[in-house]
């Protein structure tokens, strides 16, 4: 890494450190009180006091996110491959997924929370919403195998079952990885707009309902510290299904190469 | 990179032979038009020959692909047949691009066909190796499409065609997208591979230095609707010498096939006339 590289490698992290030394000063300096407006340092110090309270909401509402965003993908995967081998299947239930997928799922929470336990909800809630992109994209991919590599399978008598595994998946491949780095953030979303759809009544009690709960006792810092744990785990699902993404990917597709210059 | 090993002894064929024996495939009277009207082929008469090099030579949008893809048996004509003497035997097929899986390694992109017919990796090992040896691609098993230059992976593209013995190769222009140095070895070591392999080849070119060079016989096909409208022999002996278009007989059959090609394009209406009557409607 050269010194230009460097320097623009640090520039947000010079950029964070002086917004945090900002507000920091802000608050010190007109004396804001905390339940208004907590200092960095006091947000620091609340996530480390609360550990306990708050990392088990943390492990409640990671949970919820990984089961959604499982369940997205086998469920996901399995339909788009239905949908690929019978199109008239893809013709009756797309439009329905579309329809599923425009509809704000906030709204339909309230209504899931009646029919089902409001652990279940929460879960089918981060499912529904992380389950359309992965869908939509594997059917895609499935769908965009080069004409002539399909041309060549059906000269050498390629069965359905061998087109499928060995030229229509790996074809989707990058297509379902693109859909599953956009599911995995909108499970986490999924999971956090049911908790605060679900209230105190949700199951166990994970970082969105810490949040409700503490603005009901005006306790700020722990606010702060929740919203940081949420936006550290939305961070982490990221990178890491973008490092997945390049570790499979980093062989054969463009989207994982490094330009030659 | 030459042919280390040859596969196969040559059959014993010499082109009077082939030229009498029944065609290996005739089509007759083939018509094809596709979905959307388009008049493809029309009325097309040609015998591919046994152990021959054929080359189909036509300006674009003259049928020359279809021909090959209703060789392959990749689409049906309209009207008319296709007769293959004794069944439709081993194909196999090179497209322009070299259309190889880019997930996979050359040593899986060339195992395919044999995969596809139920061979085992480890049975398919020393095929494989052989193919890739007989291409010059020796040593790059293990690498990956996008790591081969543009004519490595063409190499890699004719040893997974090469990997059945198909009886038959039919090529889409293969060597169309690549430059002229790499072009040239890659003609060279085709025909040493056809020669050694005895197999049928039936390579579409919209170059006539290339036709000339490889084939020992050009058929001239017109666009609007496709169809053979002429056919020259090159009589020279295989596998062609670099110093073949050195010769008389080279510039002879160069000038006397731009001459049918020109002639060819001339006889196309303009592209307006191109679609079937009635579609207007």
């Amino acid at each position: 890494m050269n010194r230009r590289e460097f320097i623009e490698t640090m520039l947000p992290f010079v950029a964070l450190a002086l917004g945090l030394l900002a507000w920091e000063g802000a608050v010190r300096y007109y004396a804001v009180p905390p339940y208004i407006l907590p200092a960095p340092s006091l947000v620091i110090v609340t996530l480390i006091e609360d550990w306990g309270t708050l990392s088990g909401s943390l492990i409640v509402t990671l949970s919820t996110t990984f089961e959604a965003l499982a369940a997205a993908v086998v469920v996901g995967v399995a339909v788009a491959i239905v949908f690929a081998q019978w199109r008239l299947v893809e013709r009756a239930f797309f439009p329905f997924a579309v329809a599923m997928q425009v509809t704000p799922i906030v709204a339909i929470a309230p209504l899931l929370l009646i029919y089902l336990s409001s652990g279940a909800a929460v879960l089918v809630v981060a499912f529904l919403v992380a389950f359309f992109p992965i869908l939509a994209n594997t059917t895609l991919g499935l769908s965009s195998a080069d004409h002539n590599l399909t041309d060549l399978f059906r000269l050498y008598r390629a069965s359905r079952w061998q087109q499928l595994v060995w030229l229509r998946l790996p074809s989707a491949l990058p297509y379902f990885l693109a859909g599953l780095r956009i599911g995995g953030g909108l499970a986490l979303i999924g999971a956090i707009v049911a908790e605060i759809a679900a209230g105190s009544a949700g199951r166990g009690a994970g970082l969105a309902y810490r949040i409700v709960e503490s603005g009901f006792r005006l306790n700020i810092p722990r606010m702060f510290a929740a919203l940081l744990l949420i936006s550290a785990s939305g961070i982490t699902i990221y990178l890491v299904l973008s490092a997945l993404s390049y570790l499979l990917l980093r062989h054969w597709h463009d989207s994982a190469r490094g330009r030659e210059t | 990179m030459s042919l280390t090993q040859p596969l196969a002894p040559p059959p014993d064929l010499s082109l009077s032979d082939c030229a009498a024996a029944a065609p290996l495939a005739a089509l007759r009277g083939v018509g094809k038009v596709f979905a959307n009207r388009l008049e493809a082929l029309k009325g097309v008469d040609i015998d591919v020959r046994e152990g021959e090099f054929l080359a189909l030579l036509g300006p674009s949008g003259c049928g020359k692909s279809t021909v090959l893809r209703l060789l392959a048996g990749l689409t049906a004509p309209t009207c008319g047949a296709i007769d293959w003497r004794g069944g439709r035997p081993a194909l196999s097929f090179v497209f322009q691009e070299p259309t190889l899986m880019p997930w996979a390694t050359v040593f899986s992109n060339v195992w395919l066909p044999l995969r596809l017919g139920g061979v085992s990796k480890s049975q398919a090992r020393p095929r494989v190796e052989e193919a890739l040896e007989m291409v010059g691609l020796g040593g790059f098993a293990k690498a990956y499409p996008r790591e081969l230059s543009g004519g490595m992976k063409m190499r890699a593209s004719i040893a997974r065609a090469l990997i059945t013995r198909p009886a038959v190769m039919l090529m889409d222009e293969p060597f169309a997208a690549l430059d002229e140095i790499t072009r040239i070895r890659l003609n060279d070591d085709l025909l040493a591979l056809k020669c050694s392999l005895g197999a049928t080849v039936v390579f579409v070119t919209h170059s006539v230095f290339e036709s000339v060079y490889l084939s020992s016989r050009i058929v001239i096909m017109a666009p609007r609707p496709g169809r053979a409208v002429a056919e020259i022999a090159v009589d020279a002996p295989m596998p062609r010498d670099p110093d073949f278009r050195m010769t008389p007989l080279y510039a002879e059959k160069c000038r006397e096939t731009s001459l049918a090609l020109h002639q060819a394009m001339d006889l196309a209406p303009p592209p307006e006339s191109s679609r079937v009557e009635g579609a207007k409607a």
